[in-house]
């Protein structure tokens, strides 16, 4: 064991420091960046001198004619129903792959792990000329239908390694025991699987959100554009003011939703993301 | 965290194998084909018909522009990207990206693990603090860093040694450094995660019993932890590589490919959605994911990179 000194304990927590530092670097700058007022947006200073909100406002001046609301709604809605469809077609698919004996396991999963490498930008011009003949380009079910799929195999995996340590025998044991099979699955089995699910809806919802070559090209106005598509084509009043503060403003409000949810399902995430990337 | 197969074991047992009635086998089947009809379906009808699809667009002239002038070309979309030095340059650029900053990720996400693997307290904050930069939207990332090296805003220039009218995107050498740095900060974490998993897997009573054998920590890391840790990091690398191979949103953001930075991936975005040339950027999109093809097929047949659906069963 190793020995825990005052060493041990003061190097921990300068490396603790090192990391924090190196994670909030940008974020404390896009929160400096979108307090500023438009005459000390370029002094170079990590405290703002004069605080102003008047950036935040102006992403919502106008109601849904604003730069960000429409957006702002797209995304969640669009990542939100994209959520739900993937977890729940993911649970057939993880359900069947970790109780049910079946021909053709190993080929979906290698299958989901051939779509998780899959380089987005080689379906991207077929799916434009697709969803423009269905009428399907510029709007939510024309986001939300790449979502899923591409979330599918992250979302599978992840369900099938928590599905897998679920002691499944104890369904057996609460019928035994007089539940009826519908007490003993919604009792004993939802509350085991309840976990897996939520952490693969989050890593599902993160995927969704951040998304930008989907947004960008199979959307052309506000009717489905997402935060980080809005974002990229965000003007200044005039052509030639760059809107550093508002982007700054803007960034700033869709990140926070990630910090809590980073900060409340930290554990969950992390098993999440290695649940079945690790040979076991 | 890793799958082992408690559950598995018993579902082995329950299902009870190819000795029950082939009645309940089939059945057995037959729900477990409905259930993963839906997902396979969707997952079919978004990627593997596109491709496709692409593959067909590509060998056709197809620009929306003029729409009359469709017609059959064979191979000569292939042609003309391959024989562009544009295409060359972007393969080139999106292979230095993804080199540059995987490698670096390695060593750093490397180090992060070691240091959370050895965490004394506050776990929770410091995982918290590695799961900012990945759960952050990649363009915001990309502009949070193009701020900070922005010359008339941002906080870098001001730093000592640095010049204080050095223009980063002015230059493709400069750019490109923002670039990595921007792929860095925000994929390290989830290396990091990989590996800081595969650790957890290895037996601390290896290193106590080389302590005892008196190898030094520097013989402990490259005897133990790397040989033991080799599959977690080749699944890590897999992924990464192919991740950071798909590299556009932060160029898209910084330069949207000025100064030379283009990628392959905002190559095809411009012959598609700028150009609406489909026919010329299927063919880039075709060849992108022959790319992706030639990368995967490497790390899993000369590396023997053991990718995690083998550890399903056969």
């Amino acid at each position: 064991m190793q020995k825990r000194t005052f060493g041990a304990y003061s190097g921990w927590s300068l490396a603790l420091a090192i990391v924090m530092f190196y994670a909030l670097l940008p974020v404390l700058w896009l929160i400096s960046l979108s307090l500023k007022t438009p005459a000390t947006v370029s002094d170079k200073k990590f405290i703002p001198q004069d605080v102003t909100f008047d950036n935040y406002t102006a992403l919502f001046h106008g109601g849904f004619d604003s730069p960000l609301l429409r957006p702002l709604i797209n995304s969640v809605a669009i990542a939100s129903i994209a959520t739900f469809i993937a977890v729940t077609l993911a649970s057939f698919t993880a359900y069947a792959i970790a109780r049910l004996t079946f021909p053709g396991k190993s080929v979906i999963l290698a299958g989901a792990l051939a779509i998780a490498m899959f380089p987005p930008i080689s379906v991207v011009g077929p799916l434009f000329d697709m969803w423009r003949r269905l009428g399907l380009y510029d709007t939510y079910p024309g986001l939300i239908i790449p979502y899923l799929t591409f979330a599918l195999p992250l979302a599978i995996y992840t369900l099938v390694a928590f599905f897998r340590e679920i002691p499944w025998e104890l369904e057996q044991a609460a019928q035994v025991d007089g539940a009826t099979p519908w007490q003993a699955f919604t009792k004993v089995i939802l509350p085991l699987a309840a976990p897996g699910v939520f952490t693969a809806a989050i890593l599902v919802f993160i995927f969704a959100w951040n998304d930008f070559v989907f947004a960008i090209t199979l959307t052309s106005s506000d009717s489905a554009r997402t935060v980080p598509a809005a974002l990229a084509f965000f003007t200044g009043d005039s052509q030639f003011t760059a809107p550093t503060g508002n982007i700054a403003a803007a960034a700033v409000l869709v990140t926070i939703p990630i910090i809590v949810f980073v900060l409340i399902f930290q554990r969950r995430i992390v098993a999440g993301l290695t649940a079945g990337a690790v040979k076991g | 965290m890793t799958a082992v197969p408690i559950g598995r074991k018993a579902a082995a047992k329950k299902s009870g194998g190819p000795t029950q009635t082939s009645d309940r086998t089939k059945a057995e089947r037959k729900l477990a084909l409905m259930l993963c009809a839906p997902a396979v379906v969707c997952m079919l009808l978004v990627t593997l018909y596109p491709i496709l699809y692409a593959i067909v667009l590509s060998v056709q002239k197809v620009d929306l522009r003029f729409p009359d002038e469709s017609g059959f070309v064979g191979l000569s979309n292939y042609v003309s990207v391959l024989t562009s030095p544009l295409w060359w340059q972007d393969v080139f650029n999106t292979s230095l990206v993804t080199v540059v900053s995987v490698v670096i990720e390695l060593v750093l996400g490397m180090g992060l693990a070691l240091v959370m693997h050895r965490a004394l307290f506050a776990r929770g904050l410091i995982r918290t603090s590695v799961l900012i930069p990945y759960g952050i939207v990649t363009v915001v990332a990309a502009f949070a860093w193009f701020f900070a090296f922005d010359p008339t805003s941002g906080f870098v220039n001001s730093l000592p040694f640095i010049p204080d009218d050095k223009a980063w995107f002015g230059n493709r050498g400069s750019a490109f450094e923002v670039i990595i740095l921007t792929e860095i900060w925000k994929t390290t974490p989830f290396m990091a995660l990989l590996l800081l998993a595969g650790l957890a897997t290895i037996d601390e009573g290896l290193y106590e019993a080389a302590r005892v054998d008196g190898a030094n920590a520097w013989q402990r890391f490259f005897r133990i932890t790397l040989p033991l840790l080799r599959p977690a990091l080749l699944v890590a690398l897999l992924f990464r590589t192919l991740d950071a191979f798909r590299v556009f949103d932060s160029i898209f953001i910084m330069t949207r490919g000025s100064q030379d930075t283009e990628s392959v991936s905002i190559l095809g975005y411009n012959q598609l959605i700028s150009r609406l040339n489909l026919g010329l950027g299927s063919a880039v999109s075709v060849l992108i994911f022959i790319l992706v093809l030639l990368i995967a097929f490497v790390f899993v047949r000369f590396l023997g990179t053991a990718v995690p659906s083998s550890q399903g069963e056969k």
